[in-house]
């Protein structure tokens, strides 16, 4: 068993509750950091721990709190982005369901950290019944003195308001999120500035993911070195998992990123092997945006060594035989499962999702989606290849925010790592429409066309 | 401005003193010619423009000179600030070209290209870009987009299927006017310019989006059909208007004034007043004034932007300089000798062939025999 730090509790029986939410030891890391710490040791402490956001850019959330601008007479603000929309990530659903006390801890400690007395919470449209919890979640809080004016007679005054977003993937885009949080449309906007600097109306603002600031309760409650004792190398703590697609056993887990890719799928602790005994054929480890792997890329890398369940060893070899590990959304593909038809759902989904903003994100992901079409139904061409890799060049790099990349990375992980199979298809258009390439044969991993 | 803060940038190896808090782009016009990026959404008299079409990416080979690190990304030079000590590279860059090429790809994949029945044509920005940067074919071969067709109202004409979504009517509404009635709807590649539901834009400065608009998705409705731009005459005017700065550009034909627009520079913006501001016009000097009786008129239109409209005699004072070279002085006293000069060669001027002999239509036999520079 792993060091469990977020779940530890999950299943004790009422925990959403406040009263066994505070028998089991809950808000004891408000009371030591209203009280024992001021706003600068906080945000020391969480840079010792070397805690990385877990919305699926990992950039240190200690570093992101220092740079937040402190003019005179100016509110600061601290939102919290559970607008969780990635397909296959369903960690931050999991925490707020069932712990929803943990990320109202986890805020509380995060505005005094960072001085925000008006924190928001932008939760996805579609969680509509998990609003309600943590709107209870708050009531039941601010009876009992941890929320509103004067919180333990410190003077610290925090309160914390619930925003249902209206089913936009891309108000999960922090810049996007505060347009959207304004009352304006989820258009992301143009960096610099940056949030910490201008951000919810233009006031200085951190966005944080809902992981990251449920994390913060056990980073006050040891100490942020002990917490960075935790794991490995710069992947230090737990990171919760969402596990699906076609295993035994899905799920969220908490791991503690010492872990094996190989131990995390087959292990019975955790997705416990690949569905009715098939063969592993490859796998999407953060989120549907992260590049897939095929079964030997993602046991192994390049170099031949395994490979862990941590921020620095997905994403070892770079794009070329690695991936990242992004928001943790773990999506398992067996043998039987089409890359072509994959990749067209993630295409189609991004080609939705796109903003319309800027033109490369709005155009090319249409684009795309198109071609995978014609592909997967079997009126493609070798040259759609090549095309479809080209489109996905020029939008990568080339937006306004990440979404580009996010919709240019699955098409070029795909046919990087699946080449075979897209040219299969192409060649057997009627055969392709009834039976699968399976585990034919690999493309080259290193293959990186011109 | 002062002495300090001026930072020195420095665009495809050219250098540039400007002002702390110029773009990047508004520092490569001021160098001007090839070095200044195309800019499809930005417009400097809009506040917030620009950042999305990305047509503008440059490369930032070195950030500053206290931080000399090169950006990892290509920016949008209209949204990115210069820093004392940066190096640029626009032009000389594959990396940029190659992305503006893909940029110009993805605009036009949707774009009807409609340019001959187009009211834009002539002076379409997106005509100029594709036209610099763009392919000869696409590799797209699917069904373009096309759209419910939604009514502005009597002065302005919607052809969403020409926009290419540069926000920049968007901020001329939010700017001009003090109740924007028209905005982006839906998102993605369905995303559209529309009004919600179905009102009329008839505010007395929105006529101000048919000036802003890049291509011709916003179009004017009393000119609509009437005639290809670049037969018309720019001429400046003006008039004494209650509302706006009455300074205008007609295009007449003969007397009869087509069209009213504001005055535009050479990047296609909105000319300053005098007084320094941006000289936006009503709606009542743009429709309903089209007489040249309404207008006094200060004299023709310089058309500097390399625009077909350019092409006939509008870059320079008209009639009243003649070229100081004639072909005979440049061939040393010579008369040209034309290529083709069957005047000298053939007997049609020759006296003694009578035309009216000539049995049916002529042929080349028929000046063969006297025909001395055939052997």
């Amino acid at each position: 068993m792993g060091v469990k730090l977020l779940l530890d509790k999950a299943n004790v029986p009422g925990i959403r509750t406040y009263e066994v939410y505070r028998r089991e030891g809950g808000y004891r890391s408000v009371e030591k950091a209203l009280k024992e710490m001021n706003p600068e040791s906080i945000v020391e402490e969480v840079k010792k721990s070397g805690l990385r956001g877990r919305g699926g850019a990992g950039f240190p959330t200690g570093m992101k709190w220092s740079f937040i601008a402190k003019p005179e007479g100016v509110p600061r603000h601290l939102v919290c982005n559970a607008d969780e929309s990635e397909p296959g990530t369903f960690k931050d659903r999991y925490l707020m369901e069932f712990i929803p006390h943990l990320l109202l801890e986890g805020l509380i400690v995060s505005s005094f950290a960072l001085g925000s007395h008006d924190t928001y919470i932008y939760i996805r449209g579609e969680y509509a019944w998990i609003t309600d919890i943590l709107e209870e979640a708050i009531n039941e809080a601010k009876a009992n003195g941890w929320l509103g004016k004067n919180i333990l007679g410190t003077g610290f005054e925090c309160n914390i308001h619930v925003h249902r977003g209206a089913g936009a993937y891309i108000c999960g885009e922090e810049t996007a999120l505060i347009e959207s949080l304004e009352g304006k449309r989820g258009n992301p906007r143009i960096k610099p500035p940056f949030p910490a600097i201008q951000g919810l109306w233009q006031r200085p603002t951190v966005v944080n993911n809902v992981e990251t600031l449920a994390a913060i309760v056990p980073i006050i409650n040891m100490g942020g070195e002990e917490y960075a004792k935790i794991g490995v190398g710069r992947s230090t703590g737990t990171k919760l998992i969402s596990a699906c697609g076609n295993i035994n056993k899905p799920g969220v887990y908490e791991i503690d990123m010492t872990i094996s890719v190989e131990e995390f799928i087959y292990s019975d602790e955790y997705c416990g092997g690949i569905k009715g005994g098939k063969q592993l054929k490859a796998c999407i480890p953060g989120g549907s945006s992260v590049p897939i792997l095929p079964a030997n890329l993602l046991l192994k890398t390049a170099t031949g060594e395994t490979r862990y369940m941590n921020y620095e060893s997905l994403s070892d070899g770079g794009f070329a035989t690695g991936s990242m590990l992004g928001s943790g959304g773990f999506i398992v593909l067996d043998e039987d499962q089409c890359i072509v038809k994959n990749t067209l759902t993630l295409a189609r989904f991004y080609r939705h999702e796109s903003c319309g903003q800027c033109s490369p994100c709005r155009e090319g992901t249409g684009w795309m989606e198109k071609i995978l079409h014609k592909i997967e139904h079997g009126h493609g061409t070798i040259a759609d290849i090549d095309l479809l890799w080209d489109i996905q060049r020029k939008i990568e790099g080339n937006t306004i925010c990440p979404l580009g990349d996010a919709a240019a990375w699955p098409v070029a992980a795909a046919i990087r790592h699946f080449r075979d199979e897209f040219e299969w298809h192409i060649n057997n258009p009627v055969l392709s429409q009834t039976s699968n390439f399976g585990l034919q044969h690999y493309a080259d991993p290193i293959h990186v066309p011109a | 401005m002062s002495e300090q803060n001026l930072f020195k940038v420095t665009i495809d190896n050219i250098t540039i003193d400007v002002p702390a808090g110029t773009t990047v782009l508004q520092a490569a016009r001021l160098i001007g010619g090839q070095v200044a990026p195309p800019a499809m959404c930005f417009y400097s008299k809009l506040e917030g423009s620009g950042g999305k079409c990305r047509t503008c990416l440059v490369e930032v080979s070195k950030g500053s000179e206290k931080d000399p690190r090169p950006m990892p990304k290509l920016v949008a030079s209209c949204r990115t600030t210069v820093m004392d000590g940066m190096e640029v590279k626009n032009i000389t860059s594959e990396k940029v070209l190659d992305a503006r090429a893909g940029v110009v790809e993805f605009l036009l994949l949707n774009h009807p290209l409609d340019c001959p029945i187009c009211d834009q044509a002539g002076e379409c920005h997106l005509q100029d870009l594709s036209f610099e940067h763009g392919k000869a074919d696409t590799r797209y071969e699917f069904q373009r987009r096309t759209f419910k067709k939604h009514d502005l109202g009597k002065h302005i004409q919607l052809h969403m299927t020409r926009c290419i979504l540069c926000y920049r009517c968007v901020y001329t509404a939010d700017q001009l006017t003090n109740k924007r009635v028209h905005g982006i709807l839906d998102r993605g590649d369905h995303a559209e310019i529309a009004t919600h539901i179905e009102k009329s834009l008839d505010n007395e400065f929105i006529g101000n989006v048919i000036d802003v608009c890049p291509v011709g998705a916003l179009t004017d409705k009393t000119f609509r059909f009437k005639n290809r731009v670049w037969f018309l005459k720019p001429m400046d005017a003006h008039r004494d208007c209650p509302t706006c700065s009455g300074r205008v550009t007609l295009w007449n034909r003969g007397d009869e004034v087509y069209r009213v627009t504001a005055r535009k520079d050479q990047w296609g913006e909105i000319e300053d007043t005098p007084d320094g501001k941006p000289g936006w016009i009503c709606n009542v000097c743009r429709f309903d004034k089209k007489e040249t009786s309404d207008w006094i008129i200060e004299g023709p239109r310089e058309i500097s932007r390399q625009s077909v409209i350019a092409q006939g005699h509008y870059a320079g004072n008209i009639g009243t300089t003649k070229p100081n070279e004639t072909f005979k002085a440049v061939n040393d006293g010579r008369t040209p000798h034309l290529l083709m000069d069957i005047h000298d060669e053939s007997e049609v001027n020759q006296p003694t062939i009578h035309l009216g002999k000539i049995q049916g239509p002529s042929h080349g036999d028929t000046f063969n025999t006297n025909n001395t520079h055939k052997a």
